[in-house]
């Protein structure tokens, strides 16, 4: 193999007709020669992630990192020591294709992943001190220009970029251009994957060298309004999105097509266990990134179709007689993808909550089409089950107010099939529930 | 009025003007007027397409930089001027209300105008306003409550008057106290919510300026949505007083 191609990096390129797939360069298992401070920093953190959860204070990630950071600043990128980094980021679909993606590379070797979910620098530390010979990292929107300086991270997967939590985020357009800026500066070489059907990743990624285009099919396009570009009105035909100056949506090497999945190889059959149009286009995502690592994509395929349930979400619970289906979303595009996989004939219920991780104004619930469950009784739990029930009357839904699950679930004591959609912490919160209950 | 028993809402650019769930502000006037036995329809304009000039309310909420910039081109000609010259009633959200005033400035800073309905002025505030906003209307109609996001700081001239004066939160943030600004038909603001949801009393009036007298509606779950809003907002500014007492002694 060339040394002159980067560790991890395949030679698959959307250049290449016939790809291959073997990966280049060395993988080296255990982080080498750390230094002294590097090496106390892991110990005093891992000493108070440890605490932390003895003390069942949560999973202990964030307060560990946060320690591993305050005694070695450099820590993440003495940590990577030479590993090939991806990272992967977007407001939806982070925690579900970093896992997609984890388990495509762990057929060829093993792979260190903050599989919690969480990804803010902090919480990083932790995974990155984990001996493995590759590392994928799912990063905070917000934390993923500072991530990937600091990771030197050869590979990043873009996901998509939609209003969410703007209190925290501000404005979509303006976290795309902080991307750009990172990516046009970034230690080459970088790989990209991304989203081609969403305009803003498009513009962002374009300020890349190489760029994997991926068609994922994804429909939202509230928030890509506007030509990132020239802030003209953009346009959507059959296909996809253009602009009167000229920009359209990029041809893609991987794209979601009718339920298969076209790649370099062909169009290769797709059966996933977890649901939904949204999970086959980060599948896809995952499969293309995984060849840029040298997973043949049918090799992934086959991974990625064990997969039924990803930290909890879509994860059945037996509950008395019943069974109850956990769901996840966090802002409207997130939404408007789970309403259609709500069961007409289960019993619904909606938590919502608008803590500091959720976004504290939860005037998005309004961007959500709830019209949609018309004719069903949605329970409304949470925090915010009033702005919940508010939204749900305005909606022509009918919709009952409940203190919690355990109340929810008497509203119709004889259902079999619950689904229980809830926003990020109520998610948290009632997996928790849900786990203790069991 | 219930002779021509159809409202029609008027929502500009919810394409562009729709970041914060403005677009909530249609469903809760839609569902008050149907409620109270109305047909309605809900009319949003995109794109160069003029402004329906008979319409019953007319709607603007907020957006991002780029999309306000274009939205404010985009109503130029529209014919948004006649409707507020025939005192037809108009929401103005946020980015809305910096479009209807003279000017405001862009994310460089640059003066851009506005459509100039409305006597106000814009500018770029140092940081940006972001929580929960509890304001006191000057008409003595019941507390506003609202969620504000934004970097502007809008300067109320002598052709209008400022909404509210802020109990909590920061409004209009020119260091008057206010919130928002009223002109004739037009009340701008800038909570989202979004604004309506939360304060059925404003909804009303947008409604009755196009309908005359309205029946009461059960509000008990809106009212219920408010006094915990107001509770929540209440301790918040405890907390704040604590803060500052706190940070007083320290440094004092």
């Amino acid at each position: 193999m060339p040394s002159k191609l980067p560790p991890g990096r395949a030679l698959l390129s959307h250049r290449t007709s016939t790809p291959s797939y073997q990966a280049t360069g060395t993988l080296s298992s255990a982080p080498r020669g750390r230094d002294l401070r590097t090496s106390l920093a892991v110990a005093l953190g891992k000493l108070t992630a440890t605490a932390s959860r003895a003390l069942g204070r949560g999973g202990g990630s964030i307060i560990g990192g946060r320690v591993i950071l305050a005694v070695q600043p450099r820590a993440l990128s003495a940590l990577v020591a030479g590993r090939p980094v991806t990272l992967v980021s977007g407001t939806n679909g982070k925690t579900t294709t970093t896992r997609l993606l984890t388990d495509a590379l762990r057929t060829r070797g093993s792979v260190a992943t903050n599989a919690s979910g969480a990804n803010i620098a902090a919480a990083l530390a932790d995974t990155v001190a984990t001996p493995a010979d590759q590392l994928v990292l799912e990063v905070d929107e917000l934390y993923l220009p500072r991530v990937l300086t600091e990771t030197r991270a050869s590979a990043v997967v873009l996901l998509n970029l939609s209003r969410d939590q703007l209190d925290r985020m501000n404005e979509t357009k303006a976290v795309a251009a902080r991307w750009r800026a990172a990516l046009a500066t970034a230690e080459l070489p970088l790989y990209v994957v991304a989203n081609a059907d969403d305009p803003l990743v498009a513009w962002v990624a374009e300020a890349a060298v190489d760029v994997t285009w991926v068609g994922t099919r994804n429909s939202w396009s509230l928030d890509s309004a506007v030509c990132p570009d020239c802030g003209r009105l953009l346009h959507h035909g059959p296909e996809g999105w253009f602009c009167d100056c000229g920009r359209h949506r990029p041809a893609t090497t991987f794209a979601v097509v009718d339920g298969r999945l076209e790649t370099p190889d062909g169009v290769l059959p797709l059966t996933l266990q977890l649901p939904g149009t949204v999970n086959a286009g980060n599948a896809a995502l995952a499969v293309a990134a995984a060849a840029a690592r040298g997973v043949a994509p049918v090799d992934a395929i086959a991974a990625i179709e064990q997969v039924t349930s990803v930290g909890n979400r879509y994860r059945r619970y037996s509950v008395g007689g019943a069974t109850v289906r956990l769901l996840l979303a966090k802002n409207p595009a997130g939404w408007a993808e789970l309403l259609s996989l709500l069961e007409p004939s289960n019993s619904t219920v909606i938590a919502i909550n608008a803590r500091v991780a959720d976004g504290r104004d939860p005037s998005w619930l309004w961007d959500v089409p709830f019209e949609a469950l018309a004719g069903r009784t949605v329970v409304a739990i949470g925090d915010r089950r009033l702005d919940l029930a508010v939204r749900l009357a305005a909606a022509g839904v009918e919709y009952v107010v409940a203190d919690g699950l355990r109340a929810a679930m008497a509203v119709r004591p004889e259902a079999t099939a619950v689904d229980v959609a809830a926003n990020y912490t109520a998610f948290r919160d009632l997996a928790l529930e849900l786990d203790r209950a069991r | 009025m219930r002779g021509e028993s159809r409202v029609r809402i008027v929502l500009l650019h919810p394409r562009l003007l729709g970041t914060y769930g403005d677009g909530g502000n249609a469903l809760v006037l839609a569902d008050r007027a149907r409620r109270r036995g109305y047909d309605v329809e809900v009319v949003p304009v995109d794109g160069a397409a003029s402004v329906p000039q008979d319409a019953d309310v007319y709607l603007l909420g907020g957006g991002e930089d780029q999309a306000q910039t274009l939205a404010t081109n985009l109503l130029r000609k529209s014919g948004l001027d006649h409707v507020v010259g025939a005192g037809r009633p108009v929401l103005a959200v946020c980015a809305g209300l910096q479009i209807l005033g003279h000017r405001f400035a862009d994310p460089s800073n640059q003066a851009i105008p506005g459509l100039g309905l409305l006597d106000v002025t814009s500018g770029r505030g140092a940081v940006r306003a972001v929580g929960e906003v509890v304001a006191e209307p000057y008409d003595g109609s019941p507390v506003l409550n609202g969620y504000e996001n934004h970097r502007g700081v809008t300067t109320v001239g002598a052709e209008a008057s400022p909404l509210a004066h802020v109990a909590l939160g920061i409004g209009n943030g020119d260091a008057t106290g206010t919130e928002g600004a009223v002109q004739g038909s037009i009340i701008g603001t800038y909570l989202h919510g979004p604004v309506l949801a939360r304060n059925p009393a404003l909804a009303d009036r947008l409604l009755s300026a196009a309908l005359g007298t309205l029946e009461p509606l059960d509000d008990e779950l809106v009212d219920r949505l408010r006094a915990e809003r107001l509770s929540a907002a209440a301790s918040a500014r405890a907390t704040g007083r604590l803060r500052r007492w706190l940070i007083r002694r320290r440094t004092g």
